[in-house]
């Protein structure tokens, strides 16, 4: 009991960094209907950015954490958010309007390129962080398991839904959301309306990148180690996320988000850590068998 | 002028956001394994300065076209040009390794089986339309049950080929089934969690794969009974027809049978897309609704076509396995599956030269980058994204049909829907 409440724990820890990521693939998906492939690799450009910023903070003596949390939360987003305009600038607008994959596979290079940027720039090495928020508080205690809710998992859990909130909002109650959603729906009748497009679908990858790169900064703070190829599996847990929710559903990526969590922290907790991965592709799979298009997902209407 | 310089300038600050952070503060692990900023101002100050003259460069070509009076663009050559490009490549390619050093022809095996593999691959994306990100997965298998069959039985190569062809299509029917409803972008992310699954299950089964050790001292093929060990003892090659000993011997074999193999694969795709289950496969890219309404049955259309393609990955994994003597789960990585992917599409999906012409100039390309090991991969991904941008339709766009009422037509790749699932 207190084994699995502490696997709880750690699994909807996770599920929300997932999710914060797999938010940036839905709403991507959305309104251009591509897999951005780099996502996953902007995230991890944020986990870097995040460190640096970090490193210097403490060179320079700030050592109040919220002070630094916010500082490093706001230039990681920031710098994130310009890659992820230059990246939609560069590799994915020139092909919109062209055959499906082909922005696929420009994605894919993008990804390729990000990933081994980072290690030149940055070096192969893994970069180890000191605890920020070291410390949390016992909730329960059964056999002598004591069940630990660390600072950190609180920190992550309160950011992930002050964004997700703040999102949600801007979706639903702000122009710009009215068209992302208008986009979403026909882009040429929406341009047709007077809204540029282009404008919408930057800001559409401005803040998927920013919200990755809070993931990336999260992900430094809660693992404490980071390298230039953790965006490859963050990229393909939080994408199988957003396609276990139904592509295209924020509600939905947020939920596959914490399923993914949960059944990875109770899959290494009860059964192999080796197979984690194994149980939640398995799950995607089984899922899409039973339900097409994910959990929330709307069935396409298909016209001939 | 003013505009360009503005454009420029515009580019040159993104560049200084982008590339002075992640460039410019270098982290470094310091005393006391703390971490330091190690700044490099010069290069970062490169950086910009090349986007700057890059980006302004870009600009005052592209005015100088547009004010060029627009000329109606000529229709391609590039069909006239493969009629007598094929056969110059094929006879490049058949006379290799009797001009050639040990190194070119170990570049030109390696070329061979991306071609093989793309070949395979493009039966599944490029006929059936069926998108599939987990290639690799049939490549690990074929390479694996080569490997497994020879250690455990002693069988040669010659007798594990069809073995390992037989499983991998075995899988792909098995990974086949639950994909059938399934289209687009969901087919593409079961198929990548897929082929993750096969790799991370030969990196922990250690009992039977040899997790992230694999299996070594996988044997060589021979001919006819013959070997190509180094020196010329008894029942080699070299001593049988009383030959100098030299290891390029074996290098060529191997290049010969993968040519062999590559050859097989483009002609029984090329003669699949004549008889009526080839054909099925194209309607079902063009339109799966339509291919229902006609009665064409789609379980089996597209479960061949997983089979067939997934056949081929493993007789190239089987190659694999036999040319390098040992593998691991770290050849399987998902790269390889974006690689070869990656060829199909520059190829022009559905070409066969096209997948030719990108192997060659992908992986051919790569091999020039070498000596720059750190950047390889660097130059590949920012290369696969610039000829995206340049050339979407890939290298050879244009397609004949397979089916023609009179004289047939080269339709222009635009017309074609391609791999929607």
């Amino acid at each position: 009991m207190a084994y699995a409440l502490q696997q709880l724990i750690n699994g909807i820890t996770l599920g929300m960094i997932y999710g914060l990521i797999a938010v940036g693939y839905t709403m991507v998906y959305g309104i251009i209907g591509m897999i951005n492939f780099a996502h996953g690799d902007v995230f991890m450009i944020g986990a870097f950015l995040s460190l640096i910023s970090f490193t210097i903070l403490g060179i320079a003596g700030i050592t109040y954490v919220p002070l630094a949390l916010f500082l490093t939360l706001l230039f990681a987003a920031a710098i994130s958010a310009l890659y992820g305009w230059a990246i939609e600038r560069i590799a994915y607008r020139p092909l919109r309007g062209s055959f499906r994959l082909a922005p696929l596979i420009s994605a894919i290079g993008m990804s390729i390129a990000l990933q081994n940027f980072a290690q030149v720039a940055q070096g192969a090495r893994d970069k180890n962080m000191i605890e920020l928020i070291p410390g949390g508080f016992d909730i329960f205690q059964q056999d002598g398991f004591v069940v630990q809710l660390t600072w950190m998992q609180i920190v992550i859990t309160v950011v992930t839904l002050v964004l997700l909130g703040g999102f949600t909002w801007l979706v639903t109650k702000t122009s710009l959301g009215r068209a992302m959603r208008a986009c979403e729906q026909d882009m040429k009748m929406t341009a047709l309306l007077g809204i540029d497009v282009n404008r919408t679908i930057s800001l559409t990858f401005v803040i998927g990148a920013s919200l990755a790169a809070v993931a990336g900064m999260l992900f430094l703070l809660y693992y404490g180690s980071i390298n230039f190829y953790i965006g490859f599996n963050a990229g393909v847990k939080a994408f199988t996320a957003a396609v276990l929710g139904g592509v295209g559903s924020l509600p939905g990526a947020v939920i596959g988000g914490l399923a993914i969590g949960l059944i990875e922290a109770f899959w290494s907790g009860y059964a192999s850590v080796e197979y984690k991965d194994v149980a939640a592709f398995s799950v995607l799979i089984i899922v899409l068998i039973f339900m097409p298009t994910g959990l929330l997902g709307r069935a396409d209407v298909e016209k001939v | 002028m003013k505009a360009a310089l503005r454009d420029a300038g515009l580019s040159a600050l993104v560049a200084l956001g982008l590339f002075g952070t992640m460039v410019g503060l270098r982290t470094d692990v310091g005393a006391e394994s703390k971490l330091t900023i190690n700044p490099q101002p010069v290069t970062v100050a490169i950086i910009v300065a090349l986007v700057f003259l890059g980006r302004l460069g870009m600009v005052l070509w592209s005015q100088n076209k547009a004010k060029a009076a627009p000329v109606a663009k000529k229709p391609s050559r590039m069909p006239a040009l493969g009629r007598y490009v094929a056969p110059v490549l094929l006879l490049i390619a058949a006379t290799l390794p009797l001009y050639s050093s040990r190194y070119i022809i170990d570049t030109g095996v390696v070329v061979l089986t991306y071609v093989m593999l793309g070949w395979g691959l493009n039966i599944v994306v490029g006929l059936a339309g069926l998108l599939d990100l987990g290639y690799v997965a049939f490549y690990a298998v074929g390479a694996y049950s080569y490997a497994l069959f020879a250690q455990t039985f002693g069988w040669g190569f010659w007798t594990c080929l069809p073995l390992a062809g037989i499983l991998a299509a075995f899988w792909g029917m098995l990974l086949g089934f639950p994909v059938l409803r399934l289209r687009g972008d969901y087919l593409a992310i079961v198929t990548l969690a897929f082929g993750e699954i096969i790799r991370v299950v030969l990196l922990n089964w250690t009992t039977l794969t040899g997790g992230p050790n694999g299996i070594s001292g996988i044997p060589r093929p021979t001919l006819f009974g013959l070997t190509f060990p180094a020196g010329a003892p008894e029942g080699s090659f070299a001593h049988f027809f009383g030959l100098e000993p030299s290891i390029t011997y074996r290098v060529a074999y191997l290049y010969y049978v993968i040519f062999g193999l590559a050859l097989l694969t483009n002609w029984v795709s090329m003669r699949l897309r004549r008889l009526p289950l080839g054909r099925a496969w194209e309607a079902l890219r063009e339109d799966e609704i339509a291919c229902r309404a006609l009665g064409i049955n789609v379980t089996v259309t597209k479960l061949t076509a997983f089979a067939i393609g997934a056949a081929f990955g493993g007789f190239a994994g089987a190659f694999f396995a036999t040319r390098q003597a040992f593998i691991s789960p770290e050849s399987f990585t998902f790269i390889e599956s974006a690689i070869v992917l990656a060829v199909v599409v520059l190829g022009g999906l559905g070409s066969q030269l096209g997948v030719a012409l990108a192997a060659i100039v992908m992986i051919g390309g790569g091999e020039l980058f070498r000596d720059f090991n750190e950047y390889r991969m660097l130059i590949f991904g920012v290369a696969l994204v610039v000829v995206m941008v340049v050339r979407p339709r890939g290298l050879v766009s244009g397609r004949t049909p397979s089916v023609t009422l009179g004289e047939g037509v080269k339709i222009s790749a635009d017309m074609v829907s391609q791999g929607h699932g």
